[in-house]
């Protein structure tokens, strides 16, 4: 969990030029970091090629506009990297 | 090429779905009203064209490889570079590769080329929305043919 944190955080402060020690696991990618949609897309990008993944944009888009799910699930950095470690080890498994 | 209804692409002639490669070739015109204003005695293709060129030719990939589903839509540009001059009556061709299909979107490159000399380059990010209706989707098949694509042979 945490080298996954890390890695994503590494990316956030490079892909949007946010200061690294802002970025915490309770941080929200949209409500505290100010991350736009286009943005977000380069951040998926990078997490993509990083785990050799495919994070499921539309699929969460969906769940959001539909109710389903909150953008909490999704977007604060701790739920994210529990998404992504779960991806991984679905890849691996 | 028709500058002014932004019709870059004259076709396609090679087209790799497998290898997520596409070469488009155009010509530009030697007479457009484009040149009336860029500029005035001196006609010079923009650059921004250059750059709708790259994004036309790396967003028809985009669609093959996702099969039709939607229209790729031109949401970012990165590492752009305009190289050189591209004058009226010039051959352009045009590189085109998917380096990622994420969920959604997709990530390309391209470059340009007049008369086999490099011109354009850039990184281009594509956010796939739905087609906004049918006749939307005979509108793509009607276009796809005009430059070499089956939009029914790919289409998902």
């Amino acid at each position: 969990m945490s080298s996954t944190f890390d890695t994503v955080a590494n990316i956030i402060a490079e892909t949007c030029d946010i200061p690294r020690d802002t970025i915490t696991p309770d941080s929200h990618a949209i409500d505290d970091l100010g991350i736009d949609s286009l943005d977000f897309l380069d951040i998926a990008f990078a997490i993509d090629k990083a785990f050799g993944i495919k994070l499921p944009l539309e699929q969460w888009t969906q769940e959001v506009n539909e109710g389903k799910a909150t953008t909490e699930e999704y977007f604060v950095l701790k739920n994210l990297c529990a998404r992504i470690d779960g991806l991984v080890a679905a890849k691996n498994a | 090429m028709r500058l002014e209804y932004f019709q870059m692409i004259d076709r396609f002639v090679e087209l790799k779905p497998d290898e997520r490669k596409i070469k488009a070739l155009c010509k530009v015109p030697m007479e457009s009203p484009v040149f009336e204003g860029h500029f005035p005695g001196f006609p010079l293709m923009p650059g921004v064209l250059l750059i709708e060129c790259m994004a036309q030719t790396t967003g028809w990939l985009v669609s093959v490889i996702t099969g039709f589903v939607g229209l790729p839509l031109l949401v970012g540009v990165k590492e752009a570079k305009i190289k050189g001059i591209v004058s009226p009556g010039a051959e352009l061709t045009f590189d085109g590769a998917i380096i990622h299909e994420g969920s959604g979107y997709a990530i390309a490159e391209a470059k340009g080329y007049s008369n086999g000399k490099p011109v354009c380059e850039a990184r281009l990010t594509f956010s796939l929305t739905p087609y906004p209706n049918e006749e939307f989707r005979k509108i793509m098949i009607e276009m796809g043919h005009k430059v070499g694509i089956s939009v029914e042979e790919y289409s998902k």
